[in-house]
């Protein structure tokens, strides 16, 4: 089938400002949208740009703007947008570096300012090997462990593209996912920061996130359960 | 490096094109594997051996290239990886007659076989035209009937001695991202139809030379290269052999990957810093230079394609002299047109066109060691099949392979002694 391809452009070498390429290209339906920019980044225009490692969804690397929605273009299939026409545009509420490269150090910043790793300073268990876990204490945090970081939730979010100071929902299920592991000892410096001018209450429960989130985790269920943990002081 | 000594890392920052010169007394190489070669892999698109290519240039040898661990279950066409889990939770291999085909392979163990074993029966099924409707893919099939029929067949049972079935909600629950793979790009849902499925480009085995403290080794000798590390698939300490068994990757990145951590460390505390060649970016900018200003006479694409299809046509689950021997001219030829290619991006900010045509000149040197490796081992060793020399040959080549390349790309070959410590080699039997 044919396909126009519409694509965000912007050389900062070059443009005074951004503008759209479109490119007509024989597709099979089964194509993923990654496979489309591979196509013109090798045969067609090699200096598109864009960011790609695993190409199925594992390792959150082209998180963008399909369609007007954010997507992993390596886990959309062309017969999947029911258009011939796919626009494609880098993630919102980021700084554009160059094509459909934006600047990730903001969202990263943002990751790393609720601890995001597990702080335990107790002696190890007698055995010194495991600090053992059930599985239903495991099964608290599960669905926020399934964060690839590639930030199609906290660039769809209107309160980050308002004000990028708010950490957003990637950071917030990130401190979720170790606030409520039982061998975490780090819950209330995370909440801490979490409970500031830029922390959770900057969501709206406008669920976008929820919509955009690759990995189908429950995110503003996610950042409901740290609101509560800082209300009530309890993590359950 | 300087006098034989790591002497730091000439890098390219992407985001700026700037090199940069680290200076250190000790150097660790953890870059990865190279299954990027061909066709149908599991490995993402950065997988381009860079590490390995980086040290062969210099002289320093790539260690069993030819052993290169192909999975048997990689969804048909993409080669995304489908666990083995799969298999462990009950799920069983047909081919396009619905025979469950690995009872002829491995008639004790069946779809349970090691990965190299049911890569080549599914190669078999598949080149005597029993693949799904005579096509090259067989199905993996993870219905609860169908594991629930096989599981009583084979009277299998719970570690308690109740009979092990399952439900469609405990497969989901077992394999939640098989499901999601399967259903994103094929449309189909594992409980309700079976998986097309084909075997995929996963793990390498050889890579840069280590001792089992990580550090790089040289020649058959096992001459340390001082200041120099590897550790993870680009390294081969060889803790896997001819083959590797699943999880085992684990070894080469928490265990070796530590020693190697360790060992640097303590040598960068103990040594003098030395000294930097005279102009340490020269060679770097000259492989920039050489990209950017090639003829333009040949595509980076089109080699690339070119490179997938040869080493998966003949340097892939099965291999023979013939095939091979096609493969080392072919990639010679392609790695001689990569000379015309021209990288049509000027700038410098994120230039990803650079970088993917410098990993393609990576690969073409890896798959050329590799071709060469694998077509002078006149045996069948773990993942290494030659359909002509079906047997293993302890008596000539027990032995790993070293591989040096020249600056003309010529290869040269040497071989160095197994060490055989607790266990002998022995036939497996299923």
């Amino acid at each position: 089938m044919e396909i126009r391809l519409k694509v965000f452009r912007y050389q900062p070498e070059k443009d005074q400002r951004p503008r759209y390429d479109v490119f007509t290209l024989e597709v099979d339906p089964t194509d993923r949208v990654l496979d489309l920019l591979e196509y013109v980044h090798g045969d067609v225009d090699g200096s598109l740009a864009f960011r790609r490692s695993c190409a199925h969804g594992v390792c959150g690397s082209d998180a963008m703007r399909i369609n007007g929605r954010n997507m992993l273009a390596c886990k959309v299939l062309v017969r999947d947008i029911h258009s011939s026409e796919i626009t494609v545009e880098p993630l919102l509420g980021m700084k554009v570096i160059k094509d459909l490269i934006v600047d990730m150090d903001p969202f990263f910043d943002h990751y790393k300012s609720v601890l995001p790793y597990l702080i335990n300073d107790a002696p190890l268990p007698e055995d010194g090997k495991e600090r053992l876990q059930s599985p239903d204490a495991r099964e608290r945090f599960d669905d926020t462990t399934k964060c690839i970081l590639c930030a199609a939730c906290t660039t769809s979010c209107p309160s980050f593209w308002a004000n990028d100071r708010y950490l957003g929902p990637a950071a917030i299920v990130n401190a979720h996912r170790f606030v409520f592991d039982s061998r975490d000892t780090g819950a209330a410096r995370r909440l801490e920061v979490l409970n500031e001018q830029f922390g959770v209450w900057r969501c709206r429960t406008a669920f976008n996130c929820t919509e955009a989130c690759p990995r189908d985790i429950k995110i503003t269920q996610a950042i409901a359960e740290v609101k509560r943990a800082i209300i009530t002081g309890k993590l359950v | 490096m300087d006098k034989g000594v790591a002497a730091g890392v000439v890098a390219v920052e992407l985001a700026t094109g700037e090199i940069h010169v680290f200076h250190a007394k000790s150097v660790v190489l953890a870059t990865g594997g190279h299954g990027r070669m061909w066709e149908i892999t599991s490995n993402a698109y950065a997988y381009t051996g860079d590490g390995v290519a980086i040290t062969l240039r210099k002289g320093i040898p790539a260690e069993d290239m030819e052993f290169f661990q192909f999975h048997p279950t990689g969804i048909y066409r993409l080669g995304i990886l489908i666990t083995e889990a799969v298999r462990g939770e009950g799920g069983i291999l047909f081919n396009g007659k619905g025979e469950r085909f690995m009872e002829r392979y491995a008639p004790t163990i069946k779809d349970l076989a090691s990965r190299d074993v049911i890569s080549r029966a599914v190669y078999l099924e598949i080149k005597e035209g029993r693949g799904i409707n005579g096509s090259n893919y067989i199905h993996l099939d993870i219905r609860p009937e169908t594991v629930n029929k096989y599981a009583e067949l084979d009277g299998r049972t719970h570690p308690d001695g109740t009979p092990y079935r399952v439900t469609a909600e405990e497969v989901l629950a077992k394999i939640p991202d098989i499901a999601d793979f399967c259903r994103t790009y094929l449309g189909v849902d594992p409980v309700k139809d079976p998986m097309p499925i084909q075997p995929t480009a996963h793990y390498g085995m050889g890579g840069i030379p280590t001792n089992k403290l990580g550090q790089v080794v040289i020649d058959n000798q096992e001459t340390v290269l001082p200041g120099l590390y590897a550790a993870g698939e680009c390294a081969c300490v060889s803790v896997h052999g001819a083959n590797r068994l699943g999880t085992n990757s684990l070894v080469d990145l928490v265990v070796f990957g530590k020693h190697a951590g360790i060992q640097a460390a303590e040598y960068a505390s103990g040594a003098y810093m030395p000294s930097l060649p005279a102009d340490a970016e020269e060679y770097t900018r000259k492989q920039i230079s050489d990209l950017m200003n090639g003829s333009g006479k040949e595509k980076a694409a089109q080699i690339g394609r070119e490179l997938r299809k040869v080493m998966a046509d003949d340097v892939g689950v099965f291999r023979t002299e013939e095939a091979l021997g096609h493969a080392v001219e072919k990639v010679k030829e392609l790695r001689e047109r990569f000379t015309q290619v021209r990288v049509n991006d000027t700038g410098k900010v994120f230039n990803t066109e650079l970088l993917n045509t410098w990993e393609l000149g990576n690969l073409l040197d890896l798959a050329l060691v590799t071709s060469v490796s694998a077509l002078e081992r006149k045996e069948s060793r773990g993942a290494h099949a030659r359909e002509d020399f079906p047997r293993r040959n302890d008596t000539e080549w027990l032995k790993h392979t070293l591989a040096y390349m020249d600056e003309f790309g010529r290869v040269r070959l040497e071989y160095k002694p197994v060490k055989i410590t607790q266990f002998s080699p022995q036939d497996r039997v299923y």
